[in-house]
This record gives structure tokens, sequence and C-alpha cells, in this order.
């Protein structure tokens, strides 16, 4: 078994000016979703959701707001999964709701050393 | 009570008390010392009640026995002055010990025993044969039957245990900040194992069963009446235990056999018990930690509306998602499927069971078998006879039968 960190990218301002309704629906399908990975027991760490906005720091102490200045998709969160190989993993991503949303899940094998 | 009945109740009742105040007292060396003493005091009792008759109060009347043997034995063996004393160089020198059996003595001596039961040296399945010896007065037949092993087994297996405990040399001391902070864990996980014993276990249908889950609630009221041990997670716990136990009455028929959850009687549930559950649920709601207990209390407690509803099921299907995030069990993950079933729907929940592959656990092909029921009846049967071949019980077995008969008249 190998460990996988999917992350979770999406237009999040955007999406945060949806209808309540349309957020607790959202988050269900996330729960059940993540419920479903645990239950096969390949969750590895539930991972974490990310506030928006933040700050990047660059050489030569330049700061700046948030990640997003120039792209409208940002990074919204992480779990870390653990399976046979990255197809398997890769199968798992296709069932994520971020596409509900025009996201995108990026899953990158964890390195050992 | 007639005296046939009587001991074999005080047994259950007295022995693990005295036991307990007497390893609190001799410590964790001389554990066997006050087994072999309060066994012999019920001997005596068996003896003299038959001859002259019981004795207005049984219980103290042990005690003052149990009191008088330890002194006799103390003084023919002069251990106290030889070991003893060394090993608690601090406890002033005394011949005629107080051997206190006080009501106050007997819940701390117990609640000690407890923490010592439950060391982390000790693996799991002996914890459980301890906590079922020493906290719960069972016999090691009865400890085999629950086990559904022999009794040669559990006796090496507490035996292996005691002596790890005396290796290690693990003081029997009333849980300090420390103690609670390294130990609550696993004390709450061997109570909740316990309580799982009697509740769950696959040794059919034995009166031992409710005993064992009695005593897992009993010991949990000893946890909550000590400020340092009564903790949010301890109350999730009693909740728990509450509400599973509130349908004691309803699970099982005359003849002892399961009912299952929805084919029950809903007018046999026992609401005090639902109410004292949730009077804990909401006690376990201070403070920010979230354990395990409190999802599977949620879980329980949803599991006490008689309804069959949407709102219900949702609910339940959120706490084993969270469960599962948690700690992954594969008890857990199958009843989120029957879940995802009620709250979303048939289809999706076949799709995420299939992706479960737990091929060797019958209940994979009872949960698939119910899914397909209405889908394909036929496949349902399959399944269901699968089931049956690689159970493990006969109480399970014959549940799966029931389960294909019913079945086969519906369609």
């Amino acid at each position: 078994m190998k460990d996988f960190l999917l992350l979770f990218r999406a237009d999040y301002v955007e999406y945060a000016k949806r209808s309540p309704e349309e957020l607790q629906s959202m988050t269900k399908k996330w729960m059940d979703w993540i419920g479903g990975i645990a239950a096969q027991n390949k969750l590895a760490d539930r991972g974490n959701r990310l506030e928006t906005g933040g700050r990047v720091i660059r050489s030569g102490n330049m700061i700046t707001d948030g990640p997003f200045c120039e792209i409208k998709e940002s990074l919204g969160g992480y779990i870390v999964i653990k399976t046979a190989s990255i197809d398997e993993a890769t199968e798992i991503a296709l069932g994520c709701p971020v596409y509900q949303i025009g996201g995108s899940v990026e899953v990158r094998e964890i390195s050992l050393m | 009570m007639d005296q046939q009945e009587l001991i074999p109740h005080l047994f259950r009742t007295e022995y693990s008390k005295i036991i307990a105040v007497l390893c609190s007292h001799f410590g964790i060396n001389y554990i066997e010392v006050a087994e072999d003493i309060v066994s012999d005091t019920f001997l005596t009792a068996a003896e003299l009640w038959g001859i002259k008759g019981i004795p207005e109060n049984p219980a103290a009347w042990l005690y003052t026995v149990a009191k008088n043997k330890t002194r006799n034995y103390l003084k023919r063996h002069q251990l106290f002055e030889k070991k003893i004393v060394t090993d608690f160089k601090n406890q002033p020198m005394d011949t005629d010990p107080d051997i206190d059996l006080s009501t106050t003595a007997i819940a701390d001596s117990q609640l000690a025993m407890i923490f010592t039961v439950c060391h982390p040296s000790v693996s799991e399945e002996a914890q459980i044969a301890l906590a079922l010896s020493l906290l719960c007065g069972f016999g090691v037949q009865e400890i085999a039957d629950a086990f559904l092993t022999n009794k040669e087994t559990v006796y090496k297996r507490l035996k292996r245990a005691k002596e790890k405990l005396r290796e290690e040399n693990i003081a029997i001391a009333p849980p300090s900040v420390r103690m609670v902070a390294e130990r609550m864990e696993t004390v709450l996980t061997t109570l909740y194992l316990l309580f799982n014993e009697g509740y769950y276990s696959v040794s059919g249908d034995h009166p031992l069963k409710k005993d064992c889950c009695m005593e897992a609630m009993r010991l949990c009221l000893l946890l909550l009446g000590n400020p340092l041990t009564d903790t949010p997670a301890t109350n999730a716990l009693m909740a728990l235990m509450c509400f599973h136990a509130s349908r004691f009455e309803a699970r099982t028929n005359s003849k002892g056999e399961i009912i299952l959850y929805e084919d029950q009687d809903t007018r046999l549930w026992n609401k005090d018990l639902v109410e004292k559950g949730i009077f804990y649920l909401n006690c376990a709601a201070n403070g920010s930690q979230l354990s395990k207990f409190h999802l599977e209390a949620g879980i329980a407690y949803w599991h006490t509306h008689p309804e069959d509803n949407k709102e219900k099921w949702e609910a339940i299907l959120q706490l084993y998602n969270k469960l599962l995030m948690l700690e992954y069990t594969p008890v857990a993950a199958l009843n989120r499927t029957y879940a995802l079933a009620k709250a979303n729907s048939i289809e999706e929940a076949i799709a995420e069971a299939e992706k479960l592959q737990l091929t060797d656990n019958h209940f994979y092909f009872v949960l698939l078998g119910t899914l397909y029921e209405h889908l394909d009846p036929i496949k349902a049967k399959t399944l269901l006879q699968t089931a049956k071949e690689i159970a493990r019980s006969e109480s399970d077995r014959q549940l799966i039968q029931k389960k294909i008969a019913e079945l086969g008249e519906k369609h």
C-alpha cells in the first residue's frame, strides 16, 4: 500500500456565494465521499479544509496576499489515502464531489524518503 | 432467595468487592492470596449456612469472615512482617491490619483495580478476562463460556496476565492525574469490550451475557463517581451502554433467539434507560473532545427512535462517516453502508458495499443480500446462502436461515 495525497482545487470564493441549502448538500456529499473511502479502510489521514485567503512569501521578503492573484482556482483542502497503485487512487478521486463546482483533484504519491 | 440461589448471587456481587479491597491492601504480588482467602470464605459460608442457616446479614458475615481469614493468614505466614512491610516501608507496622470493607473503601479499591487490570502491558484479551475474573467475580468456566474457549485456556491467560502485572510491579493505587491521562482510553475500551462481549458475543444465548453488560455498566458508574475519571468520554460510554441496554427485553424471544432490530416490539424498549442515556449524553457534551464513544452513543441514541425516516438515517450515516474517519472497523463499515441505503439509495449503497470486499465476513454477505432483496431476489438468496456457509456460530446460521425463508415467502 502506498500513500497518496489528494489536493482539491476550486474557485472557493465563487463557491461560498451559493445558498445555504446548496452548501449543506455539498457538505453531505463530501462527508459521504470521505466516509466511503474510510469504510474501505483506505483513508490514511482525513486531512484538513483550508480557509480561503492566505499569504505567499517569496525570496527577497516578497509577501503577497493569497496564492490566487492570477488564477481563480485555489487549494481548498487535502486528504491522504492508502491504495495499492496510483490507478486505484485515481479511481477513488473520480468520485470526488469537487467536480460539481468546477474544481479539480491532483493525485500525488507521497515519497517515503 | 434460598441458599441455593443466595450463594451464587453473593458470589457475583461480593466476591469482586472483597478481592479488590484485599488486593489494594496486599499489593499486586498477592492477587492469588486474596483469591484464595475469598474463595475459602465462600466455601466456609456454603458449609456453615447449610448447617446453621443463613445469617441475618449475609454480606456483612462474609466481610467479617474474610477479615478473620486474612488476619489468620497474615499471622500464620508472618507475611506481613517479612514481605509486605518491606514492600511498603512507609506504612506503619501493624500485625492486626484493619481491612476496611466500607462502601467507600470498596468503591475506591475497585476503581484502583480497574486501572491495574487495564495496564497497557496486559493484552486486550487478557484485560477482559482479568476484568471478568477480578472485577466482576466470574468463574473460569464462565469466562471460558463467554469467550467460546476452554477452562485451561482462560486459566493460562489469567495466569500470564497476573504474572505480567507482577513483573511490571504495577501498584494498585487510586487513579492519579497521570494514570488517568495514560490509561483512561484503555480503561474505557476494556469496559466497552466487556459490554460488547455480553451484547454482541457470538456464543449464543447465555444468562451471563446480560450480567456481562450489567457489570460493565456498574464499573462505568464507578468511574463516573470519581471527579478524575468522570470525563466526557466516560459519560458518552455510559450513554452508549444505556441506549443499547434499553433493548435488552426486546432483542431475544422466549426461546432465547435473537430478534433483529427492525423486527423488535418497540413497546419492550426500556424508556427509563433511554432517558438515562440522554442524561449521560448531555453530560458528555462538556468539553471539546469528541471520542468514538460520543459518536457511537449518538448512533445508539438515534436507534432508540422507533421511526424509520430519512432524518434518522441521515443522522446515523453522518455519525458513521465521522466514526470511520476516526477509526476503521469492519462492523462500522457495514453498518454505515446500511445507513447509506436508508438515507440515500439502495443503488448507491450496493455500489459502495461492493467496494468493501469483506469477503471473509458473513455479515458482509448478509448486508449485500439485504440490499439486493427487492432488486434481485435470486441474487439475494445466493448471497445469503454464502453468508450461512461462512457464518461461525449456530445462532448466526439460524438468523440467516430465517432471512432466506422470509425471502422465499415474499418472492
